[in-house]
This record gives structure tokens, C-alpha cells and sequence, in this order.
């Protein structure tokens, strides 16, 4: 069984002869949706995006038309800003980057469709920095756009005015997180705000109502926009409508970015017929499916899941993980989470400990240092994780390591603690013999009561 | 004149609801009460009395929840499918809880709101807070300036475990940091609440301390190039929860616990901010404001802060001092007294004059007021003390009682003082008596004048270029060594109470004063401030119905009663 994309997003990524200057872009049709957008007026485009039932692709997967209805842009004696949030920085995460070098003008065509749907006259492109390339394409992108009179004052004589500015980041995760985001912005340390009161569509950036969206997300509303709210929610499921941009890395034969409707295939699928199966010959140990943050699936795990029958009763289903449907219910009734889209296959020669002590590393330096819990608590599950895996592992360690992972999720600032905390209560729960074999076979080492000193 | 002073630095007031009548019902810990609107749950529960522990909040500073030791469960009304809350069997609305602990320092309260501050989810939060703050704390409690009044220390015992099962290396970071001037900062003992870096930003805006590096890493730290000196840096000392910021002038000099404490105000400008005096074995060891919003909210300038070490100036008189040939030599109190008074005999009423001081108290100035009006001794005023001021709480007035002082009719605000050279030259004026240890030297009337009077008498606890002269030197107490009353320049009425004794012979100048009075011109004794206050309050009108007792640690607005040319200044 073949599985062909259904390339929407991508649809002209890496396609023969396709370059990212704005006169290929019109040649394809470029900036037509927003000729069209106009015409249909800001609060029509709104319906649109709310009958859609699209998602916000950045990570938390929440409605983006309900996140717009927060603003009532013909209320608002504020201005209004939007944010495009290309931070893209979640480990095993590279869609959007594909969009911002090879694409750079549908990303901009959604943002400037969005922005006029919610009445925004000033918006904010917020790139990593490590995008140095990435940072050059938009910012000539933009140009482009202003010189064909799509950008800046009196928008292809609609009356309506927008710029776009270009901000780069400084190299941190956190800057990802909408309201650290907010803040790099405005200059400062890239804290999180407290949620109440700082909730972006109410006090974001200079506290006036923002819209922050994700890179692909803002790219989905010209779809929308294009064919109407209706027929792209035919596109998936319900509930988890329009296509998903996933990225698969690992140990898989055909790592790579790919675009199909949300829960159109598998996980199973995704891993062994569109990325050629496990790498040598091995078999499938576990996969992190959206993003390193997300929590770990064992394979052979089956899962329990209620699910609407052809009569429309809810009934339990019994789904195994190659069975798990790639969208955002799916996953999250495995436990886990669609995120980022980031999808990481391990093999049966990765070692558990290791993983995880990679991952805690990584989050441990990239852990704002604000709040008690994130800040303390990530570095000592780094802490013990790098010493189980030198092999100076005690007995308690697992249970202590469940326990301040326990103790950081849901008490912290922002959503970095359980982006932390869960891939550490993952792995220890699905992979809890592998910790104890490792820490048994150096318990030698222990025993000695040396601690390394080397972190 | 509004009867509070505004203080424009001061961002917030958590802890004073927008309206106080306004009230909304709350259950906390299970029992339903009412408190006003919007009121943040920390504070709420302070007026229920269930104390929830905080490190970040601070009432006076914007609120940014990054401790997370306030976390306590929430509940909101369970609502029924008309919108509206079911209610209990108690009539009041059933609570549906949150699985999320939330921060009470952020979160405002709401109708049928439910509050635990004790439960077992509550706990688990505390503790964890507890153990994670401090993993990399470097526990030198034994060396350390806060310990006794170390939050840290304080919450552990509280709300944590007693043992670590932290086996890893501490992180290290910056020791004995000279953050400026008057502060020294220990990186390892931060917490990160950004207390005082809010205070810089929000309070002083300077904005000079910051954080860099990042998670675990995350090191308070000046702005490179600049120092923390700000005129009000050391209140981040008051308000560090911790012994991360130490005062370069208290450290390692005093245990807190050993401190006797005090309430009193400062005397070193005309605000009379409030403080708390530390002292211990009749020395004192250091000045923290006292809230009182109506003063000085909850800080004061490092100025008046660190104006107290002239106490234990080895050159205080410490005896009464009369001149004979040309030199002081110690004489007992009677003596004294007796050489004043005789020489004072000596003299007309009219050729008698008194520079009294701003910075004497209200009960000083009565007595000598009073004995003055016995004597028929007109010739009155006082020295001024102009200063800088700031927008702050630093006032130009450099004397804490002008207001008192005028409204004992002893001060003309130096205008009388300045021809009174003149009046010595011509020898029309042939006695003086300089109080409150006033140099009239300094203020104009050179020393060379001054030997042509027949008597001067001097009151002051330091030598100054007029004790040099005198003929008589009366040794005096200090602000912390002395009880009384100021009337601070918004015409606050303030008191203050005795927190040592002064040294040696040195008496409070009240005693004195009605020591004098009774040699000169006889009369009945008083015996306490209690009971300056039964007179001042029959004789003053603008003190009528007033005690030492009711001016209370808060003090009292006079501005309603003062006389207009006063309130006017
Ligand atoms: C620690 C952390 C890092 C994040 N990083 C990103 C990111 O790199 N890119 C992104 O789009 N969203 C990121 N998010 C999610 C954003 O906070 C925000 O939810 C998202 O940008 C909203 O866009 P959407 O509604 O279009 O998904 C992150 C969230 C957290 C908690
Ligand atoms: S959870 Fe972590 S990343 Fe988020 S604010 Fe707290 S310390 Fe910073
Ligand atoms: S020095 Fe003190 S007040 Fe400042 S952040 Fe550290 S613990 Fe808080
Ligand atoms: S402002 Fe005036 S009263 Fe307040 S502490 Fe400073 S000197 Fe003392
Ligand atoms: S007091 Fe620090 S989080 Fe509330």
C-alpha cells in the first residue's frame, strides 16, 4: 500500500524549478488568497478559521479560531500586534525552517491574512537566531512583498496598512514560549509571564492584545482562507482537521519532513511504509511522537481509547502504537502528544538511560531559571541522570527521580516544567527495568560511594 | 493637605484592597468568610489568619510568581446547567477543585472561591519549594548575617523535611560580591526572587541589578560597569528573604536574635520615616523602617539608616561640664545646674535668649516653653537645616520637628537667630542658652561674640565650636537614648521610645530642662512624658484630647487642627 502525501503546506517545497523569489510565488499563485482575503473583510475570515476547527500547530494544539475570538478587534482601543512564532526549537522539530528557506512567501501571504483578520497594523516575526540564513531569506522576502505593494501602507488599495518586522532571538528555548517571546521582544530576559493575569490576547506584548501563532499555523489560514472553513475541515479528522507536518528522526531507513491530513495514517504506517522502517535491520524500541517534550511510547504498548463508534456511542477500543492515528486525540489518549510534530524513533541498541540523560541535559540548560521548581529540580534530574548513566547509579535513584519530576510538573510558570518533568516520567515508568539494570550492573561502582565528579 | 503622603515611587499596595467594603464570600481551609474583591489570596488568608509562606511576593513590588512557595489548591463554585452555582446543604455554593495548584500571590479572589492552605497537595508543593531551594544553597547558616530572621531557615523548619537527598556537587557561583557602596552580595545564598531587583526597577528605577546565566546558573549581578548605590540600596537588605544581600554596616557584627528592639523614628529629616531600633547591651546596632503607609511605606534612605553611629562617638560628653579658667572641667548635675542658674539670675528676662532646636520633642520644647513663659523670656528661636530633598522620602527639611517646633511658638525659622550677633555686640543680650546641641557658631554668631555674653549654657551630646565657649555644658541623650514626640513636616504626629540608655551622665534634655526650671523658678515636678502629655494636652489646642498613648506606633494626622500658617510651610 502506497501512502502519498497530501502536500497543502508543502505543496511547492522541494517541488522541481521552485524557488523562493516572489515572482515564482505569483507564478504559483502567490498572494491571489490575499487579494481574496481582502475583498471578504476581516470578520468573515475570522468565521472562516473558526468553522475550520484548525489547531495551532506550535505545540499545545489549542483552536486558533477561539484564540482569535479573544480579540474583538472592533472593540479594542489598544493596538493589536501578532507574533509569528518561528523559534522553532523544540528537539526533533524542522518544519518550519522548510517553510521559512524554501517558501518564505506563503508563510508571509498567512501572516498578513491573519493580521488583517484581526485588525493588527504592526506584526513581529520572531526567528531563532541559529536561522542565520533563514533570518536573510525573510527579511528580502518582506521587501519583496513591500515593493509589490502586498506589505506597508494602503495594501493593494484596501485601505488597510501593515508592517512586518523581523526579530531575531539569542539562542534559547524559552524564547519559544509565547509569553517568553513577548518578553526577548520588548527587550528584556526571555522570563515567562505569570498566566492570570499576562494572557497574551489580553496583556501580551507592551501589554496590548497579541496573537501569537506558530509558523505552519499562520501558513494554514491562506488554505483556509482559500477554500473555505468548510471544505478544509474535510481535510483529517474532526477535531483534528487540516494536514500535519511531521518530522521524523532517528532510527528510521528515510528520516524526513512529510505532510499528510491529521490521522490520516499511522504511527505505524508513518514509521514503516512512508520512512522505510527501523534502520539495520533492528526493531522498533520507542518513539517520542511530537517533539522531545512529549512523552515516551514503548513499542508493543497497547493503549485504551474511547472512541466514537459508526452509531456515534463512545466505546473503549483497544489501539496498539503502531495502530495510533498520527493526530492530536490520538496521541493524547496514548498519553502523549501531538506537539510539535517532531516524531523521534529509537531502535532496540538505544540505550534508555542515555536517551533520557541527553534529553535532561538539554532541558537543563535551556531551563530560563526562574521559577524554583524548573529551575532547580531539571538540573538535578540531570544531575542524577548523567551519574546513573557514568555508572554511579543507587537504588533510590529511580524512585528519586520520579520524585522531583513529580514535584516540578504543574507547579512551574510556564509549560517548560512539564516539557521536562514528562519525559523523565515516561521513560522511568515504560522503561523502569532498563534503569534498575543499569544501576544493579555498576552497583560496584556504588557501593564504593564515589560519587563523580564530574558533574 | 490629604491626610496621607503619597509616595509616588511605591508601584503597588497589595495588601490594601481597591475597596474594602466591596466583600465577596471565600471559603478557606472550610470555613466561609468575607473578604474584599480581588484581594490576592496570600493576603486574604493573612486576614484569615492562615499564614501562607511566600518568598517573591512583597506588597509594595509588582507580583511575578517565580518562588512558587505560595502554591495552595483552588477551587471555583460548581455550576449547575442554569449557569448558577449549586448550593450545599449550608446554602453556600459547592466548591469543584482544581488538580493544579495555583499561586496565591497572583491570583485574585473571586465569589464562592475555595481556598486550601493546608492540604496534603499543599504540602507536597511546600516541601518540594523547600527541598529544591535548597539543593544548591550552600547552608552556611553558621556564618551567615540572616540567620534568625532567615526566611529559608525559617520555612524549612517549617515546611520542610530536615534531610537532603541531594548526593550531586552544588553549583557554584560569585562570592562576597561588592555590589556597591553599602552591599555586599553572596550569589550562592540568592533564591532568585528578584525582590531587590524589582525594588531597583520599580522602587528607586535605577535599574541597576539584573540576572544572567541561565537556569540553576541564573547569578544576580550589578550592570557591568555600575554599582548598586542608590540612596535607598539598603532596604534590598530588609527585603531579601535571605542573607544573599548584607549590609557592609551591620554584617558580622551582631546576631539578631540578640537584638532588643525598639520602635522609633528616624530624626534625620523632616519625614521621620518609621523604624525599628536593634540594639543590645546599650549600643545600638542598626535602623530597619517600620511600615506605616502614611510615612514611609516599608523603606527608608541608607542616609538616616546609617545616622546613628554618632551615638557611640568617643568624643560624647558623657558629664556635665563647667568652665573655670578658661577650661571645662566635670562637675555633678547639681553643680551644673546651679552655675546655669545663677548666671541666668544675674540677667534680665529681656536680655535673656534661647535657641532652641528643631530637633528637640514636642515634650522638650513644652518644658522649655513653659519655664520660658514663667521667666518672661521672649527672645526665642530656632536653627534651620535646609537640604537637598529628593522626590522620594528624603525631605529638604533637615530638622524632624520644624512642624513641632512652630507650633510651640519657639521657632521663627531662623529670621530672629540672625540678628542676634548684633544684639551680643551691642550688649543687649547678655545670657544664651543653645539646646538640643544647636551650634550657633555654625549658624552665624562668631565664637569671638560669643565671649562677650556673660552666661552661655549648652546643651548637646557632641563638643561643638558653641560647647567650646560655654560656660555651662549640659550633656544631653541621643534620638534612640531619649523618648518624645515630632511632628513630622506633613504634620504627623509621631513618637518614639527610648531604646538605651545614654552614656555616662548624659540625660534627656526634658530632665534637664525641668531640672533647670525647677532651680530657676521653682515649680512642681514632672515626672514622666505621660506626664508632659496630661499638660500639653490642656495648654496646646491642637493636641487637645490627646496622649502619649494614643499617638500610638502609627502616630496621628494633625493637619485638620494645625494652624494654617503652619500647615502652609
Ligand atoms: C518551552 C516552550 C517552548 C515552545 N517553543 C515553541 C516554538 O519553538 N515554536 C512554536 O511555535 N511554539 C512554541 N511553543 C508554544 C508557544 O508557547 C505557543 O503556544 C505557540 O506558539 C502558539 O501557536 P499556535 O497556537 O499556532 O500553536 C513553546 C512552548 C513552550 C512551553
Ligand atoms: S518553568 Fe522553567 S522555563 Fe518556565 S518560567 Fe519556570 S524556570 Fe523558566
Ligand atoms: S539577592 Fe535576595 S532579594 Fe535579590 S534575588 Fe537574591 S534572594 Fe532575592
Ligand atoms: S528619609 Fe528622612 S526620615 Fe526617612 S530615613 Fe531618610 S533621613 Fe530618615
Ligand atoms: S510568593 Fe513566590 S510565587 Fe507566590
Amino acid at each position: 500500500m502506497a501512502f502519498s502525501e497530501h502536500r497543502l503546506i508543502f505543496k511547492n517545497i522541494d517541488a522541481p524549478g521552485y524557488t523562493r523569489d516572489i515572482a515564482c510565488y505569483q507564478k504559483h499563485g502567490g498572494y491571489e488568497i490575499l487579494k481574496k482575503g481582502l475583498a471578504m473583510g476581516g470578520p468573515a475570515i475570522r468565521e472562516e478559521v473558526k468553522k475550520s476547527q484548525l489547531r495551532g500547530r506550535g505545540g499545545a494544539g489549542f483552536p486558533t479560531g477561539t484564540k482569535w475570538s479573544f480579540i474583538d478587534p472592533a472593540k479594542t482601543t489598544k493596538p493589536i500586534y501578532l507574533i509569528c512564532n518561528a523559534d522553532e526549537s523544540e528537539p526533533g522539530t524542522f518544519k518550519d525552517r522548510q517553510i521559512i528557506y524554501k517558501d518564505p512567501h506563503q508563510l508571509i501571504e498567512g501572516m498578513i491574512l491573519s493580521c488583517f483578520a484581526n485588525g493588527v497594523k504592526l506584526a513581529y516575526l520572531y526567528i531563532r537566531c541559529e536561522f542565520t540564513e533563514g533570518w536573510k531569506i525573510l527579511e528580502k522576502a518582506l521587501a519583496e512583498a513591500k515593493a509589490a505593494g502586498f506589505l506597508g501602507k494602503n495594501i493593494l488599495q484596501s485601505g488597510y496598512d501593515l508592517e512586518i518586522h523581523v526579530h531575531r532571538g539569542a539562542g534559547a528555548y524559552i524564547c519559544g514560549e509565547e509569553t517568553g517571546l513577548i518578553e526577548s521582544l520588548e527587550g528584556k530576559r526571555a522570563y515567562p509571564r505569570i498566566k492570570p493575569p499576562y494572557f497574551p490576547a489580553v496583556l501580551g506584548l507592551y501589554m496590548c492584545p497579541t496573537i501569537v501563532n506558530n509558523v505552519e499555523t499562520l501558513c494554514n489560514v491562506k488554505h483556509i482562507v482559500e477554500m473555505g472553513g468548510d471544505a478544509y475541515a474535510k481535510i483529517g479528522r474532526p477535531n483534528n482537521t487540516g494536514t500535519r507536518l511531521l518530522c521524523v528522526s532517528g532510527d528510521v531507513v528515510k528520516p524526513g519532513y512529510y505532510e499528510f491530513p491529521c490521522g490520516a495514517i499511522t504511527l505505524g504506517q508513518l514509521i514503516f511504509n512512508v520512512c522505510g522502517g527501523i534502520r539495520n535491520g533492528r526493531r522498533l524500541k520507542a518513539v517520542i511522537p511530537g517533539g522531545s517534550s512529549a512523552k515516551v511510547l514503548r513499542a508493543g504498548e497497547v493503549y485504551k481509547i474511547k472512541e466514537k463508534d459508526s452509531q456515534g456511542n463512545l466505546v473503549d477500543r483497544e489501539v496498539k502504537l503502531e495502530d495510533l492515528r498520527m493526530d492530536f486525540d490520538s496521541l493524547a489518549a496514548a498519553g502523549s502528544m501531538a506537539g510539535s510534530g517532531g516524531v523521534i524513533v529509537m531502535d532496540d541498541t538505544r540505550d534508555m538511560v542515555e536517551c533520557l540523560a541527553n534529553i535532561s541535559t538539554f532541558y537543563a540548560h535551556e531551563s530560563c531559571g526562574q521559577c524554583t521548581p524548573c529551575r532547580e529540580g531539571v538540573l538535578w534530574l540531570k544531575k542524577i541522570l548523567s551519574r546513573v548513566a557514568e555508572g554511579h547509579g543507587r537504588d533510590e535513584d529511580p524512585a528519586l527521580l520520579k520524585d522531583v519530576a513529580d514535584r516540578i510538573a504543574g507547579r512551574t510558570i510556564c509549560a517548560f516544567g512539564e516539557a521536562a518533568a514528562w519525559p523523565v516520567q515516561s521513560f522511568l515508568g515504560k522503561f523502569k527495568e532498563e534503569f534498575q539494570l543499569r544501576i544493579r550492573r555498576n552497583g560496584a561502582a556504588a557501593k564504593r560511594d564515589t560519587i563523580s565528579l564530574t558533574h | 493637605m490629604s491626610n496621607c503622603i503619597s509616595i509616588p515611587m511605591n508601584p503597588w499596595n497589595h495588601d490594601v484592597a481597591k475597596d474594602e467594603k466591596d466583600l465577596v464570600d471565600v471559603q478557606i481551609d472550610g470555613v466561609w468568610l468575607q473578604m474584599p474583591r480581588g484581594l490576592n489570596v496570600v493576603e486574604a488568608a493573612h486576614r484569615a489568619k492562615k499564614f501562607i509562606p511566600h518568598y517573591c511576593y512583597h506588597p509594595k513590588l509588582s507580583v511575578v510568581g517565580n518562588c512558587r512557595m505560595c502554591l495552595f489548591e483552588m477551587g471555583t463554585p460548581k455550576m449547575g446547567p442554569d449557569r448558577k452555582p449549586i448550593l450545599g446543604a449550608d446554602g453556600k455554593p459547592e466548591i469543584a477543585w482544581m488538580p493544579r495548584p495555583q499561586i496565591g500571590c497572583a491570583t485574585g479572589i473571586t465569589p464562592g472561591m475555595g481556598i486550601r492552605t493546608d492540604s496534603p497537595l499543599v504540602k507536597d508543593c511546600r516541601n518540594g519549594v523547600m527541598e529544591f531551594l535548597l539543593i544548591n544553597h550552600p547552608l552556611d547558616c553558621t556564618i551567615c548575617d540572616q540567620a534568625g530572621e532567615c526566611k529559608l531557615q525559617e520555612f524549612s523548619v517549617e515546611y520542610g523535611t530536615g534531610e537532603s537527598r541531594f548526593v550531586e556537587n552544588k553549583v557554584k557561583k560569585p562570592k562576597n560580591v561588592d555590589l556597591g557602596e553599602r552591599i555586599v552580595l553572596d550569589d550562592e545564598r540568592c533564591i532568585l526572587c528578584s525582590r531587590c531587583v524589582r525594588f531597583s526597577s520599580e522602587v528607586t528605577k535605577d535599574n541597576v541589578l539584573g540576572f544572567v546565566n541561565r537556569g540553576s546558573y541564573s547569578t544576580l549581578t550589578a550592570y557591568p560597569g555600575k554599582r548598586f548605590d542608590n540612596d535607598y540600596s539598603l532596604n534590598t537588605v530588609d527585603i531579601c528573604p535571605v542573607g544573599a544581600l548584607t549590609s557592609k554596616d551591620f554584617r558580622f557584627q551582631m546576631r539578631v536574635w540578640f537584638l532588643k528592639e525598639s520602635k522609633s523614628i528616624c530624626t534625620s529629616c523632616g519625614t521621620g520615616c518609621n523604624v525599628t531600633i536593634g540594639s543590645r547591651e546599650g549600643k545600638v546596632h542598626r535602623l530597619t523602617p517600620r511600615e506605616n503607609e502614611a510615612v514611609n511605606s516599608a523603606w527608608m534612605c541608607d542616609y538616616g539608616r546609617l545616622n546613628f553611629h554618632y551615638l557611640e562617638d568617643k568624643e560624647r560628653l558623657q558629664n556635665p561640664l563647667t568652665k573655670a579658667a578658661g577650661e571645662h572641667f566635670p562637675a555633678p548635675w547639681g553643680d551644673a545646674l546651679n552655675r546655669a542658674a545663677e548666671g541666668l539670675r544675674k540677667v534680665q528676662p529681656s536680655e535673656i535668649a534661647v535657641v532652641a532646636s528643631a530637633r528637640m520633642t514636642n515634650e522638650e520644647l513644652f518644658v522649655l516653653k513653659r519655664w520660658m513663659d514663667e521667666l518672661g523670656v521672649t527672645l526665642v528661636d530656632t536653627v534651620n537645616r535646609p537640604e537637598q530633598g529628593d522626590q522620594f522620602l528624603r525631605s529638604a527639611d533637615g530638622n524632624p520637628n520644624t512642624r513641632g517646633a512652630e507650633l510651640l511658638g519657639l521657632s521663627h525659622g531662623g529670621r530672629k537667630l540672625s540678628t542676634w550677633g548684633g544684639e551680643i555686640a551691642a550688649g543687649r543680650m547678655k545670657a544664651l542658652l543653645v539646646l538640643g546641641g544647636e551650634d550657633v557658631v555654625a549658624a552665624g554668631i562668631p565664637a569671638a561674640c560669643l565671649a562677650q555674653l556673660e552666661i552661655l549654657i549648652a546643651s548637646a551630646i557632641l563638643p561643638n565650636a558653641t560647647t567650646r565657649v560655654a560656660h555651662v555644658i549640659l550633656p544631653g541623650a541621643g534620638f534612640a537614648e531619649k523618648s518624645g514626640s515630632m511632628v513630622n513636616v506633613h504634620g504627623r504626629l509621631q513618637r518614639f521610645s527610648r531604646s538605651i540608655a545614654p552614656p555616662g551622665q548624659a540625660r534627656e534634655e526634658w530632665m534637664i530642662l525641668r531640672d533647670l526650671r525647677e532651680i530657676v523658678t521653682g515649680g512642681n515636678s514632672l515626672h514622666s512624658i505621660e506626664d508632659i502629655w496630661k499638660s500639653m494636652a490642656t495648654v496646646i489646642p491642637v493636641f487637645a484630647g490627646l496622649s502619649w498613648g494614643k499617638i500610638g506606633d502609627q502616630g496621628v494626622d494633625l493637619t485638620h487642627s494645625l494652624p494654617a500658617e503652619a500647615t502652609a510651610k
